[in-house]
Order: structure tokens, then C-alpha cells, then sequence
């Protein structure tokens, strides 16, 4: 009997549909943990998890801090600044001296493509990823699948748009991934100089104007847009960005349905989308915030103590 | 080497425990004030609601139910193949002050009501806990002893005890497969 996850999250890509909603299915139950007046249960005591951050966050690296230790891990944090990373020391030293200190598993963020991929195959502790260059923001894309399974019950049929900087955004590509596998219909909306070339390969429609977006969709996922590409000539200013691409409330009240309104954070209020739409009733953004520790802790138990060995068998079946 | 497998309650002896089961819990707790009863999951929160059905139309009121899943405070998550899948929780309100009945099918090592004994404690203090058992089959190996139960019964290692109930298993039946013999 193989591992049902195998020894790490590295993306939705690789994944059955019956592996996510394994994590889905865990996840669920694992809520009602964070109402508890003691928020703690012992499944993970004694395992240690290094959160191994080399770009900034604050949500992600909060919501997965929670997960750990309302799974009774011990935790340990390393951020880029201010350890030997800033000395130029390789990110497989890093890890290996790590796991010399005898860790359980390893939580990476880092501003290369891959860099969760290439940690995993290394190293013998379980690798989760946070978050790898343009690749893949896992654990997001399931905090997603959760908030909309949760409002809809299946997303079989269910249409979703992600709007926005799809080109630069690993949250859209975990997303796309995982709706796709739960038999939802995604579309991308955007600026074409903020979506990739090959768009269309990856079997999703291509809105160029938001209204169309808003009729077509159930759902709208409304990416951050991060700032510093307009500095790099993809768009020519905030307010003709907001003004074309906005999510706006006079947009969605002539919507023919009613829409759920996702974000995964940071927001830009006024850019990409507006404070009575962020603020309003079809949002779900907090609980998006909500279900990340969930979907984080679930993650966590899937896969603490599965070993090598496992994971190859697991790539065996895939 | 068959299993030799004998249905040692039927469904109306079933119904007559599970009624004898809520009279001694109510009178054990000399009424029904500060009574909670907390289903283990699965099998063990039909039957708390059964108890309670009970008591509902005995005394006319209705105890307070929770339910406990302690897949996440088992001792053995370490050793067991593909991890277990987490069931609900759910307790109403607050325990403090309660009279708690932790409610399960079937007492054997003693492990899961361990487990929920811890699980109970992160949801506050509890005036008192019991235990109320369909069948104990013996076995046990922790020191952990029931004060309600539907039926004795020694199975030894090996040997199954099964607690039917039609929500879940389409029929009401308490069986025992004794281990194979050689």
C-alpha cells in the first residue's frame, strides 16, 4: 500500500483529481480545530518543519506557522535576510545542514521555478512548496478548490475566471491545474501583454474584456497585480488598468448571477479590484484566509513520515 | 480455518440494550440535567443518537449530543500504513460543568477512548466523564473500564465484534467472528 500523497507537495499539476480531493476531504473536518478554545490536537507532536522563506510573505508563511503548530509541530523559521543565504550559501547547503539537524520536513518559498522540485529530489525530509517562481502555488490553489467546493458542493460544470496578471502568477497556475481536475470550466482575463503566449494550450478561454468575463463567470479569482510590472512597461498605468480591468460594483451588478468574488492577497483596493467588491457580500476572500490553515494542516498530515521509498512507488502508479 | 461468526444480539435485543443503556446513563446521573452524551466516530455517535431517542421519549427532554473523531490523537499514526481519513468533530457549546457520556460501539484496548479522553480535555473541563459500551469484549490495555454496557462478551485477540446499525449498515445487529481456528 503506496502513500495516497506520495513524499511532497510540489503542485497541483502532477495530482489526480483523487488526490486532491483526499486533501479536500481532510481539510474539511480539520476546521472546526481552529474554533477550539485550545486550537491544538498532538497528530504531529515531536516532528520538526523548517520554513525555509527566500521571498517575502506574510500570509502564506503565517497561515502555514498556524497549520504547524495547531498540529503540534515544532517550527522553525528561516528567512532569506539575515542568515548565511545573504552569505551566498547554495540552497541545497542550506537544506542539508538543515537536515543534518535532524528536521521532519521543509517549506519553501523561493523566486525560482522549480526550486521546491529541486529541494525534494535532495533532500529526505518532506518538501512542500510555497510558493516556486511563475511555476506553482499549491497549498493557494487549494485554499480555492476548498472555498468553492464549499460554496457549490461539486465544481463539476462550474465556471471560474482568474483574472488578472495570469502571466507572472503561480496562484493561476495552481488554479487552473486544479480546477480543470475537478471539472471546472476556467477562463483568464486580462491585458494579452499580462497572459502567456501559449494561454490556450493549457485548454482555458481567453477573455480580453472583463465584462465578458463577468457574464460568462461563477466565479471570479482576481489576482494581485504586482506593482513593479507596470514600472516594467506591461501595463501603462494603474487608474487605465483599474479602469478597463477593474472589478468594479457597477461591473458585477450587471452580471446575470450572482458571482463569487476570490482574491488570494495581497489586495491592491482601487487597482484590481474595489473595496465595495472586496468588502461585499459575494466575497469569500476571508474565508479563503479561513481555509488556508486547513487546507495547510491537511497537507501537513498527508504527508509527515511518508519516506522516499513511498514517494518512488507513488511515481510508479502515476 | 473458517470464522466461526454468531449473532449474539438481534435487533430488538439490540434495542432492548440500547434502551436499558440510556435508563442506567439517566439514572446514573440522577436526571438528565448537565447530560451530554459524545458519540466516538462512526458507529459510536448512532448510537449516542439512539440513546438519546430514548431518553427523549422516557424523560421528555433532549440530552445534548457531540461527536468526537480521534484519528488525530491516535498513538499510532506513526506506525499505520496511508494516514486514516479525518472524520467530523463536533462539540455544541461548552462541557465545562457537563456530565459527559463518552458513547462507543465497542470497548476493546481501551486506546480510542484514551484518545477521546484527551480530545474531550482540549474542549474544557468536563464535571464528570463515563463510558457507555454496546459490547466489551475484553482486552483491554490501558487501565480504562466502562460504567454502562450493553453486553459482556470475551472475544479473544484475534476474533472480531461487529455493532450493525441501519444508518450506516442497512441493518441493526451486534456480531462476533471468533478467530480462526487451526
Amino acid at each position: 500500500m503506496t502513500s495516497p500523497l506520495g513524499k511532497d507537495l510540489l503542485g497541483l499539476e502532477r495530482l489526480t483529481s483523487e488526490q486532491i480531493s483526499l486533501i479536500l476531504d481532510t481539510a474539511e473536518p480539520l476546521r472546526e480545530i481552529s474554533e477550539r478554545a485550545i486550537k491544538k490536537v498532538p497528530t504531529l507532536r515531536g516532528a520538526t518543519v523548517v520554513n525555509l522563506f527566500f521571498e517575502a510573505s506574510t500570509r502564506t508563511r503565517i497561515s502555514f506557522e498556524f497549520a504547524e503548530k495547531r498540529m503540534s509541530a515544532d517550527t522553525v523559521n528561516v528567512a532569506a535576510a539575515g542568515s548565511s543565504i545573504s552569505k551566498g550559501e547554495t540552497l541545497v547547503d542550506t537544506a542539508r545542514n538543515l537536515e543534518a539537524m535532524k528536521i521532519d520536513m521543509v517549506v519553501i518559498r523561493h523566486g525560482s521555478s522549480g526550486a521546491a522540485h529541486f529541494l525534494a529530489e535532495r533532500i529526505q525530509s518532506n518538501v512542500i512548496n510555497a510558493g516556486d517562481g511563475t511555476h506553482e502555488h499549491p497549498t493557494q490553489g487549494l485554499l480555492d478548490l476548498l472555498t468553492l467546493r464549499q460554496r457549490w458542493g461539486s465544481l463539476q460544470g462550474r465556471r471560474v475566471c482568474i483574472c488578472g496578471d495570469v502571466l507572472h502568477s503561480r496562484v493561476a497556475r495552481s488554479n487552473i491545474w486544479g480546477l480543470k481536475k475537478l471539472g471546472a470550466e476556467v477562463a483568464v482575463c486580462g491585458p494579452r501583454s499580462l497572459l502567456p503566449n501559449a494561454v490556450g494550450e493549457m485548454g482555458v478561454t481567453v477573455f480580453d474584456r472583463i465584462e465578458q468575463a463577468i457574464e460568462w463567470a461563477d466565479a471570479l479569482n482576481v489576482l494581485r497585480l504586482q506593482l513593479e510590472r507596470m514600472e516594467s512597461g506591461y501595463i501603462p498605468s494603474l487608474r487605465e488598468y483599474n479602469r478597463v480591468f477593474g472589478v468594479t460594483r457597477e461591473r458585477l451588478e450587471r452580471a446575470p448571477k450572482d458571482i463569487l468574488i476570490m482574491h488570494p492577497g495581497p489586495m491592491n483596493r482601487g487597482v484590481e479590484i474595489d473595496s465595495d467588491v472586496a468588502d461585499g457580500p459575494h466575497s469569500v476572500i476571508l474565508d479563503q484566509v479561513t481555509n488556508g490553515v486547513a487546507v495547510r494542516m491537511a497537507v501537513l498530515y498527508l504527508l509527515a513520515g511518508n519516506s522516499p521509498k513511498l514517494a518512488d512507488a507513488a511515481k510508479g502508479t502515476v | 480455518m473458517a470464522d466461526l461468526q454468531s449473532v449474539i444480539l438481534n435487533a430488538r435485543a439490540l434495542e432492548r440494550t440500547l434502551s436499558r443503556m440510556a435508563d442506567e446513563i439517566v439514572e446514573r446521573n440522577d436526571g438528565t440535567d448537565g447530560l451530554m452524551l459524545v458519540g466516538i466516530q462512526r458507529r459510536g455517535v448512532h448510537v449516542a443518537e439512539r440513546i438519546a431517542r430514548v431518553i427523549a421519549a422516557r424523560e421528555g427532554v433532549e440530552v445534548t449530543r457531540g461527536a468526537l473523531d480521534i484519528t488525530l490523537y491516535r498513538d499510532d499514526l506513526q506506525t499505520v500504513g496511508p494516514r486514516p481519513v479525518v472524520g467530523r468533530t463536533e462539540i455544541p457549546g461548552t462541557i465545562d460543568g457537563k456530565h459527559v457520556i463518552i458513547v462507543d460501539d465497542v470497548l476493546y484496548t481501551g486506546r480510542t477512548v484514551r484518545a477521546a479522553l484527551n480530545e474531550l480535555a482540549d474542549f474544557g473541563r468536563p464535571a464528570r466523564v463515563g463510558l457507555a459500551v454496546v459490547v466489551d469484549r475484553g482486552g483491554r490495555e490501558l487501565p480504562i473500564q466502562p460504567d454502562v454496557v450493553g453486553k459482556h462478551v470475551e472475544v479473544p485477540a484475534g476474533g472480531r465484534v461487529d455493532v450493525f446499525v441501519t444508518e450506516l449498515d442497512g441493518r441493526d445487529e451486534v456480531v462476533v467472528a471468533g478467530a480462526p481456528r487451526a
